[in-house]
């Protein structure tokens, strides 16, 4: 089936997922922060199904559920909520944020210049049927050494989460 | 527009694989309508067959054997006083069932009723069912969050570790039913639901027989996890009446409260749906290759309609053994009226056009009511687990015996 009103859903998604990253950071009370947080990941999940990538987006969705929830259990039970509403919310480091800001602006205006160089002309059209199948040659044949350093570390990360949770092993 | 719709008709994909988007609207509607009518259905099913299993009669006022009861509780629930705390957190509160309720609906889009017959067949739809039903975990947290009470909290703090520690051990099982259809004589697995049903097809087996016993101990796991994952009992702990008055939903009432009514119900019938499409043959009639031949083919495709007609004798014998007294006669009539009904789709359902077209939809929701069923008989007979047991039973049983069975498939799949 041949794709309708690609650039509308385009338009669409995109806005939703930098308005929900703008609220993320200017809500003062931190659950909004994360159900802001999940509706940018939704929308980022649908621009990879426009981009011909489902698995990608179904891993998205099912990662980030998880990972919000975990955010939201980690606000529910660690911040104090009254206090963080009455708190200043930006800390004055403005030096820093500018030159943050700065590099970002010209990496945005390399890309536009010079992108037509530096990227392929058109995506190549991955039939989208055999997508799963692509990502899966790529882990476990191309990238077979960084994919296993990946699980290494995030096995180190729950020793480690162990070790420090509980005190009598 | 008539040439529109009409140029669907010949086709063998679903609508959303042909574009249609006339066609597609109507499998939404009727999935809706039928979704509706299927809790409805659920309600008084549930109370009737509890009440049975405890030696009580259930439900018997309204209605002929209690059967408008379920209508008469929608309206009390429309008409209720909606209620907010006034220390709530307004927006939350609000969005917190319709995400809920709109997760829950979601993930029939890529259900397979049969061939055709599914909104659309996406070639992640496993992951897909998996993805959105793992978000209204979202929804019940953020009930529990924005009520502001204890009791809502504590239940959805217990509903987000068990969701969360008991989609593991379903993901490993789905997994290992997926690693199956990779299997088959072409050699690439697939994850879209209608391919699941078609390599069963192809291999000739339900995958929950498949590598006896791996296959049965695979769906056992998902059955249980499915278990946890809804809510309901034996792990019914974030809505436990005894400790915690209604868990998450406590401070909701009315119509918000029925729409987790509704969205818990749907979500049990979808995950009863994967259960029935991954394990046990999804569309498919009861040995399509053993008892194969027209003569069986006839004699599966006239089920569908003899199951109505027995529902609709049952009714009848209900109408006799009525009590003769002049103030049950309203029942009585209205029993009989029912049970003409039902005789009456049965006939319908005898029709040849029909009874080609009717016959997937009628295994595949055959097999989904035996999952409804088996639901209601847990709540009747098994106790509720501790919290500590629950996860015991989630993190060292379900989670270990899933990746054990996850990497015999694939050794059995390699060396058979």
């Amino acid at each position: 089936m041949q794709p309708v009103a690609t650039t509308f859903f385009f338009y669409f998604l995109s806005g939703l997922t930098v308005i929900a990253g703008v609220l993320v950071i200017t809500r003062r009370n931190p659950v909004h922060s994360a159900l802001a947080l999940i509706l940018a990941l939704l929308g980022q999940a649908g621009l990879y199904l426009m981009l011909y990538a489902p698995f990608v987006a179904g891993v998205q969705i099912i990662l980030y559920a998880g990972g919000i929830m975990v955010l939201f259990l980690f606000v529910i039970m660690l911040v104090n909520i009254e206090k963080s509403q009455k708190e200043e919310q930006f800390n004055k480091q403005w030096v820093v944020g500018i030159l943050a800001a700065v590099a970002l602006g010209v990496l945005f205006v390399l890309v536009y210049t010079k992108g037509k160089s530096l990227f392929p002309d058109r995506v190549a059209q991955l039939p989208e049927q055999s997508n799963t199948q692509q990502i899966a040659v790529m882990l476990y044949g191309n990238y077979m050494f960084t994919f296993e350093i990946a699980s290494l570390l995030l096995l180190v990360a729950i020793i480690g989460a162990v070790v420090m949770a509980k005190k009598r092993i | 527009m008539v040439e529109y719709i009409k140029s669907y008709l010949g086709s063998s994909t679903t609508p959303g694989q042909a574009g249609n988007v006339f066609w597609a609207s109507v499998y939404i509607l009727l999935i809706f309508l039928g979704l509706s009518v299927a809790v409805i259905a659920m309600n008084w099913l549930e109370r009737k067959i509890l009440a049975h299993m405890q030696v009580r009669l259930g439900p018997m006022r309204v209605g002929p054997h209690g059967l408008l009861q379920p209508i008469a509780d929608a309206i009390k629930l429309l008409i209720k006083e909606d209620i907010m705390p006034s220390q709530a957190d307004g927006f939350v509160f609000w969005v917190a069932p319709i995400v809920v309720v709109i997760t829950a609906f979601t993930v029939f889009i890529v259900v397979p009723f049969g061939p055709t017959h599914a909104v659309t067949d996406m070639n992640i739809g496993v992951l897909f069912m998996l993805g959105v039903s793992s978000l209204s975990v979202l929804g019940i947290v953020m009930a529990g969050w924005a009520s502001n009470s204890h009791y809502p909290l504590m239940g959805a703090l217990r509903s987000s570790a068990q969701m969360v520690s008991y989609e593991i051990a379903m993901g490993l099982a789905v997994v290992s039913a997926v690693l199956m259809t990779s299997l088959n004589a072409t050699g690439t697995g697939t994850l879209s639901m209608i391919g699941i049903v078609q390599s069963q097809q192809a291999q000739q087996v339900w995958f929950a027989f498949k590598f006896f016993p791996l296959g049965l101990i695979a769906f056992f796991v998902f059955a249980v996890a499915m278990v946890a994952e809804t809510n309901r009992a034996p792990f019914d702990l974030p809505e436990a009446e005894s400790e915690l008055t209604a868990g998450f939903h406590t401070e909701y009432s009315g119509f918000r409260w029925s729409l987790f009514f509704l969205a818990e119900y749907s979500a049990m019938i979808a995950v009863s749906s994967i259960a029935v499409t991954l394990w046990l043959g999804g569309w498919l009639r009861p040995f399509p290759h053993l008892l194969s031949g027209s003569t069986w083919d006839l004699v599966f495709s006239l089920l569908p309609g003899a199951t109505f007609l027995l529902l609709g004798l049952m009714a009848f014998v209900g109408v006799f053994r009525m009590p003769k007294h002049p103030y049950f006669r309203v029942q009585t009539i209205g029993l009989a009226g029912f049970g003409v009904i039902l005789g009456l789709i049965g006939l319908l359902l005898f029709l040849p056009p029909v009874r080609d077209r009717i016959q997937d939809i009628f295994w595949f929701s055959a097999k989904v009511a035996f999952f409804m069923y088996l639901y209601i008989w847990y709540r009747g007979t098994f106790p509720r687990y501790r919290f500590d047991q629950l996860m015991k039973v989630g993190w060292k049983v379900l989670l270990p015996v899933g990746i054990g069975v996850l990497i015999l498939t694939a050794v059995a799949g390699v060396l058979l």
